[in-house]
């Protein structure tokens, strides 16, 4: 029963992940006061892009092709290892917090080497923004993590996420909450949502994420895209195991609890990118120490 | 009840960083009420249901003193001296932060050897007191406006005031009563003091202050 509902958990990422995307994009056209695109247009946009061709420029190496592919194959083992709320991930050892954060370096690690492939100076402004923010935003995903681990004593993320809110939890609510805050800070830095990143814009002196895709056309990008949809959803089944405190002990309805958070996630996103201007760069970097601050405060609590 | 005193000895640390990390001072003021309403859920999830009268009502003059009648006036000031941010504080903002973790560790350091004494269910909340006051005590040192040196007053008032709340719990409804009715006094003499200075110079940055010749 609990495997089949960790299966069912890489599933529902698997194949939801892209209405994700169209949740957010609906909660911020709300907050527009426009209609905004229909739930299923990433899937379409994703459908249209896979029937496409690729152009590539001759100066580009394997890489700029290999990037994507292993981008989009590195964030699907990743989400194997991620816990949907209390319930144990498809793969479970000591230490796989690491893993996953490493996996994330990698196809982060790989973006950068495509859009540096290109020999585009502008592409190479994106990938250097992109590692500036990603070298801030590492120490606090690994601060968040290491807090959960020390405080729960267990070194796997299923192990950490299976005992929070449950009867005598270690570590306590408080740092938890805390902990949950620091990650949705870290999902905003790390999937180029608003504070950090603009996703809808093009304006040359603003772009991070989207400046590094722009010579992939076609599957490659369809790739890309799905991949960021995907890393949306493991982000945000991370501060949704933290955030929720319900765990009932049925594994179906936990899924289906997790599943819902997932998308109350999403709809945060959506209302803190409707709500929030756009950080200048310079100030990027105060909101990643601040976070890391927070998540310092939680070791600190924990440590008590 | 424990773990909800946690959650909100948690909200007066986390508006303890945006203290130290906002240059706006209506962000700051904002800040002073969200410290109001932490204290007062503080004080009330430490007691025992039912709440006793005279609870409710210190809860509610703390809430009508710290979360309107003193942010009205710092407002008021802040209108009359007509200033919206600290421009150039003596500790920047990141290092502000910085410097507001170290706080918080030496606050948990700090209170270990006092663990003993505290009331049951409130493990947290010393260290979060202990930050709240040291947190006032930056801001005065480390910002140039008078106005924003007066919300680092406040803040530190806060935190004597979560420390009491530990014990308040018992007795000392007298003690509070006092340290409210001083802080007021104290606010609305600040409040006249920066309009004077204002009117006087054109600012209020402090630090200028010093070269007043006769």
């Amino acid at each position: 029963m609990t495997l089949t509902a960790s299966i069912l958990h890489w599933l529902a990422a698997v194949l939801l992940a892209p209405l994700l995307v169209g949740v957010i994009n609906r909660t911020k056209a709300f907050f527009g006061g426009r209609r905004g695109q229909p739930f299923l247009q990433v899937y379409h946009d994703l459908f249209k892009l896979m029937g496409k061709g690729a152009v590539y420029s001759q100066t580009a190496t394997w890489i700029f092709r290999f990037g994507p592919m292993l981008g989009l194959a590195v964030v699907l083992t990743a989400l194997a290892i991620v816990p949907a709320g209390g319930l144990r991930a498809l793969f479970v050892f000591p230490g796989d917090f690491v893993f996953l954060a490493y996996t994330l370096g990698l196809m982060r690690f790989f973006t950068v080497l495509a859009a540096l492939d290109t020999g585009s100076a502008f592409e190479g402004m994106g990938a250097s923004r992109e590692m500036q923010f990603a070298l801030l935003a590492e120490p606090v995903l690994f601060a968040g993590l290491a807090v959960l681990a020390a405080g729960s004593g267990q070194l796997s993320l299923s192990g950490i996420y299976n005992q929070l809110w449950s009867a005598g939890m270690r570590p306590e609510g408080a740092p938890v909450l805390l902990v949950a805050l620091t990650l949705l800070m870290v999902l905003l830095a790390e999937n180029a949502r608003i504070p950090v990143d603009d996703p809808a814009t093009h304006l040359e002196l603003t772009m991070i994420h989207e400046v590094m895709v722009l010579d992939h056309c076609g599957v490659d990008l369809a790739f890309i895209q799905y991949g960021a949809a995907l890393k949306l959803w493991l982000f945000a089944a991370l501060v949704t195991g933290l955030a929720i405190p319900l765990r009932t002990g049925q594994p179906m309805v936990d899924l289906v609890v997790t599943i819902a958070g997932i998308f109350i996630t999403a709809v945060v996103v959506g209302i803190v990118e409707s709500t929030m201007a756009r950080l200048r760069l310079v100030r990027v970097p105060q909101m990643l120490v601040a976070s890391l601050a927070l998540s310092l405060a939680a070791f600190f609590w924990i440590l008590r | 009840m424990a773990a909800w005193t946690d959650i909100f000895v948690l909200g007066l640390v986390l508006s303890n960083f945006r203290l130290l990390a906002s240059s706006r001072l209506t962000v700051m003021i904002e800040t002073m009420v969200l410290q109001a309403f932490a204290l007062t859920a503080i004080l009330l999830t430490l007691a025992d249901r039912p709440w006793p009268l005279r609870l409710i009502v210190l809860s509610l003059v703390t809430l009508a003193v710290k979360g309107a009648l003193l942010p009205w006036l710092l407002r008021r000031t802040m209108r009359a001296a007509d200033v919206r941010r600290e421009i150039e504080p003596f500790i920047g903002y990141n290092v502000s932060i910085l410097a507001g973790i170290a706080i918080l560790g030496l606050g948990f350091l700090i209170v270990q050897p006092l663990k003993a004494t505290v009331v049951p269910g409130s493990a947290s909340l010393l260290p979060g007191a202990l930050f709240t006051t040291l947190t006032g005590l930056l801001i005065i040192v480390s910002r140039r406006k008078a106005l924003a040196q007066v919300v680092g007053y406040l803040a530190m008032e806060n935190g004597i005031y979560a420390f009491g709340a530990a014990l308040v719990v018992k007795e000392p409804m007298l003690v509070e009563m006092g340290v409210l009715l001083d802080v007021f006094v104290a606010v609305f003499v600040m409040g006249i003091t920066i309009y004077q200075i204002n009117r006087e110079f054109d600012h209020i940055d402090t630090d200028r202050l010093s070269e007043l010749k006769d």
